[in-house]
């Protein structure tokens, strides 16, 4: 119950961080007489909020330790896309604008976002102009400018340059900066997603890379990167920390924290541990396992948060092998998956079912999907009809294919592992025979997967903040076949490619959002794949630590350690 | 001794480079690259896939990749990690300060206390000591390292709370000796364990031989005290196998304990190298294993020549 203003207003910070349910808040301000749409308002994570800390004078100082499973290695943005880099990379570089919670562009070197409406994009959709905002400074006092806007693309596109990836880069025909504030660049043909491309590109200092004698190799991508973020790198130690320290000169507002401290522990039962003993103060990324959960909640001065990601488990089945390429196959192997018992016993009851690949926080997501059930004579039924009848060895056979294929995953998974052994059990049911052939990482998810060598594979995926998926799904994209995407399930249906195609010219997001709930209604019915759920990350955070926000369209939670801060104890 | 010196010096040369060909071939064939890690980032395409294979040099054959690895390490260049493109002997050489920290304080721990448990035990074979040092040993070297060490964690620094879980060092906090030394005896201690358990067994084996010598009672016959009899007699003779065991465990101490570092988040060489499999960083494993072969042929090298010093009656051939 509240008595004053105040109380509902730090209650409502609390909600936000994730220390009180939402619900819970607005019983309490409903009865304290404040009305449900202003007690609604207030919890939303508006977008100003996003940009702005909660308090207007946030204490400074003290330290926090962030535990992460995997080692951050590469520091320079435009190299590594890996989640546990970009951690890093968030802290250290800037981008033009960072993508908040919710799914909205929020400014960050960039004074605005370019819209049709602000003259930023022009009505053709294919000339974008923004200003630089004249405060930036790289951590070593050399004014960021227009320049290095320019430079970065050029270093993305540069044929010695080894990038993460050049995706929405190589749509760019015209780029110049006719003044330090103004860049302007013009894209061969209509892209939707070429914001979400700038949001993730970040802005490298010219004077230092530029005519380097060899731009992969130099000390700036693993030892002493420059950049205009909220931390600078103090120190690595190669196997056991980063010691990253607050930019003074950082264009604000923050960073609030004297020391970020990135620890790596490769084992995420001892991460877990370090938590509990106060050795890290947030588990980041992988977080806490599944397993681990029900404990986590008992711990006194923790906060365990829990957020919907991007990442969606999937069965992709490779449509190159003659076993899945009927669809009475892959509707029975989906009617035969024991989801509840997969989420709700093997994953601790963590995460949530899912019918698409797009996380349901995405503005294209459709929740009208037809749900799944678990239906072991349904299935059976559905084989049957189809003439899938059962050989000698009780395995189905039609047309002298057998229903027999292997599944993969990555070997050690140990939740995964047995996630998969209950859907070999359920699928043993009605006649089909899944082998288990795991692998390690390194090998699994290179020329195997890639070159689409495999019959399935168990895998989590993260999804861009940008509903596109024509890389994954679309039929020129397909690697084994010489297409330059990620289709390695080979996935081909003209009705998806054309949709796929009308999404990255529409540039009207509500238009957009139409076409992307037909791609999600199609896959789902032609079943491209066999979604099992979504993940929810539960990481924790030590008591105190305040704006540690999950971000569904981020790889890494630490996109906003510009605002971290201790609260007061 | 020179000509003796000589030869053994070839035959490891021609060892190491027989080594190096069987281990740059095993690595490459396997199945896998270090491209895998990045094949799951939401934006990446084939063809970026390919780009990072080609900047590795990896789209050629193997023998030509062998042969320009080896001509780089010739010229002293062993190439740049794939994870963090730093020179390899940069990155190994950041790994020996915390290996050696770890493995070597180890080593001493087991030499000193398994020489004495040894020592104890062959003075009174089958007495209660005896008895229950080899239990011990035995108890020791079949507990899995990987369990116990979960245990001292669980008990002594989250259960207590008298030790850290794991780390070098307490981040953020100046240098302390105290505070290095707080994280370095549980890891220690676990390491050490299964070797004091070794060298309790070999020590007790070889003074078992020496302490019922015709010349170890003459010398207590001639009146000569108890404890000169020991060490002087006895245990001076029984130390050459010891300088062999001792020989062999040098590798230790610059390869690292996979194990016991993994499971105490230590930064030794042994989890660099576990690291770089996973990520199939190729120019840090190669570096790491040959390292680590030319320690193991030397230090085969250097108990056989400190056994001469030991033992007199040896002669190299």
């Amino acid at each position: 119950m509240f008595r004053h203003h105040d109380d509902v207003m730090r209650a409502a910070e609390r909600v936000r961080n994730g220390k009180l349910s939402r619900r819970t808040f607005l019983a309490a301000a409903a009865a304290a007489g404040f009305g449900a749409p202003l007690a609604e308002a207030l919890t939303r994570t508006a977008p100003a909020a996003a940009a702005a800390p909660m308090r207007q004078d946030p204490p400074k100082g003290g330290q926090v330790i962030v535990g992460l499973s995997q080692e951050p290695t590469v520091f320079n943005p435009l190299k590594s896309t890996l989640e546990v880099d970009r951690g890093v990379q968030y802290a250290i570089f800037d981008s033009l604008w960072r993508v908040d919670p919710t799914g909205n562009l929020m400014p960050n070197l960039a004074t605005e976002v370019p819209t049709v409406e602000n003259g930023g994009i022009s009505a053709d959709g294919l000339t974008y102009t923004f200003k630089i905002r004249d405060d930036a400074k790289f951590s070593d006092g050399t004014p960021l400018t227009s320049a290095d806007v320019l430079f970065s693309h050029e270093l993305i596109m540069n044929p010695d340059f080894v990038p993460g990836t050049r995706v929405g880069h190589d749509q760019i025909t015209e780029i110049s900066a006719p003044d330090p504030a103004t860049i302007t660049m013009t894209i061969k043909e209509t892209y939707a997603p070429f914001l979400y491309t700038w949001a993730d590109t970040y802005i490298v200092p010219k004077h230092l890379l530029e005519g380097v004698e060899d731009p992969n190799t130099n000390d700036f991508t693993s030892i002493s990167p420059i950049g205009s973020g909220p931390y600078t790198l103090a120190e690595r130690k190669a196997g056991e920390y980063l010691t990253l320290k607050a930019n003074p000169a950082y264009h604000g507002p923050g960073p609030y924290l004297d020391t970020l401290i990135v620890k790596y522990v490769p084992d995420l039962t001892m991460l877990f541990t370090q938590f509990k003993t106060g050795e890290v103060d947030v588990t980041g990324i992988q977080g806490i396992t599944a397993d681990n959960v029900a404990e986590a909640e008992t711990l006194e001065g923790k906060v365990i948060n829990k957020g919907a990601t991007a990442f969606v488990e999937f069965i992709y089945m490779n449509f190159g092998k003659p076993v899945f390429q009927d669809l009475a196959v892959r509707q029975a192997l989906y009617a035969a998956m024991d989801k509840d018992n997969i989420i709700g016993k093997v994953y601790y009851g963590v995460h949530t079912p899912t019918q698409s690949y797009l996380a349901d926080k995405s503005w294209a997501y459709n929740a009208d999907l037809e749900p799944h059930a678990f239906d072991i004579e349904g299935a059976k039924k559905i084989l049957d009809d189809a003439g899938w009848a059962p050989g000698a060895d009780g395995i189905r056979e039609k047309d002298g294919v057998k229903l027999s294929f292997s599944n993969s995953t990555t070997a050690g998974n140990k939740v995964r592992e047995q996630a998969q052994q209950y859907l070999q059990q359920t699928w043993k049911e009605i006649g089909v025979d899944m082998q288990i052939n795991n692998m390690p990482a390194a090998v699994i998810w290179g020329d195997y997967f890639n070159k689409s060598e495999y019959d399935s594979v168990m895998v989590g995926w993260n999804n861009p903040p940008d509903p596109d998926a024509i890389s994954r799904f679309g039929s020129k994209y397909i690697p084994a076949k010489g297409g330059a995407g990620q289709n390695t399930c080979q996935y081909e249906n003209p009705k998806v490619d054309e949709l796929l195609e009308a999404g990255v010219k529409e540039l009207d997001q509500a238009k957009r959002a139409e076409i992307y709930k037909e791609v999600q209604q199609v896959l789902r019915d032609d079943l491209a794949y066999l979604p099992i759920f979504q993940y929810v990350f539960v990481e924790g955070t030590k008591a105190g630590l305040t704006n540690y926000k999950q971000n569904a369209f981020v790889p890494s939670n630490m996109w906003n350690v510009f605002e971290w801060y201790w609260e007061a104890q | 001794m020179t000509a003796y010196l000589f030869r053994r010096l070839a035959q490891s040369a021609v060892l190491l480079v027989l080594i190096t060909a069987i281990a740059f071939g095993l690595m490459r064939l396997a199945p896998g690259g270090p491209e895998a890690v990045y094949t799951l980032s939401p934006t990446i395409r084939a063809e970026d896939i390919a780009r990072i294979r080609a900047s590795f040099g990896l789209d050629q054959p193997i023998p030509v990749q062998y042969v320009k690895w080896v001509g780089g390490v010739l010229r002293g260049d062993w190439g740049r990690s794939y994870r963090d493109s730093r020179p390899v002997l940069e990155v190994i050489g950041g790994r020996i300060p915390a290996t050696l920290e770890l493995a070597g304080t180890a080593l001493v721990f087991a030499v000193v206390v398994g020489v004495a448990i040894g020592v104890l035990g062959a003075i009174r074979p089958h007495s209660a000591f005896d008895y229950l040092s080899t239990i011990g040993a035995m108890v020791a070297l079949s507990v899995p390292t990987f369990w116990f060490g979960l245990m001292v964690i669980y008990v002594f620094a989250e259960k207590l709370h008298w030790i850290p879980s794991g780390g070098r060092e307490t981040l953020g906090a100046p240098f302390s000796l105290a505070d290095r030394l707080n994280h370095l005896v549980a890891p220690a201690l676990v390491l050490g364990l299964v070797l004091v358990a070794g060298w309790s067994r070999y020590t007790r084996a070889a003074m078992l031989e020496t302490v019922n010598q015709d010349y170890v009672r003459t010398a207590r016959a001639k009146g000569i005290a108890e404890r000169p009899v020991i060490w002087g007699h006895a245990f001076r003779n029984a130390v050459a196998p010891l300088v062999t065991l001792a020989g062999l465990q040098i590798p230790l101490l610059f390869g690292g304990a996979l194990v016991t570092e993994s499971v105490f988040t230590w930064p030794g060489m042994g989890r660099l190298f576990v690291d770089s499999l996973g990520y199939r960083d190729y120019p840090v494993m190669m570096g790491v294993l040959v390292a680590t072969a030319i320690l193991v042929l030397l230090g085969n090298l250097l108990a056989d020549l400190l056994i001469v010093f030991v033992d007199p009656r040896i002669r190299l051939r």
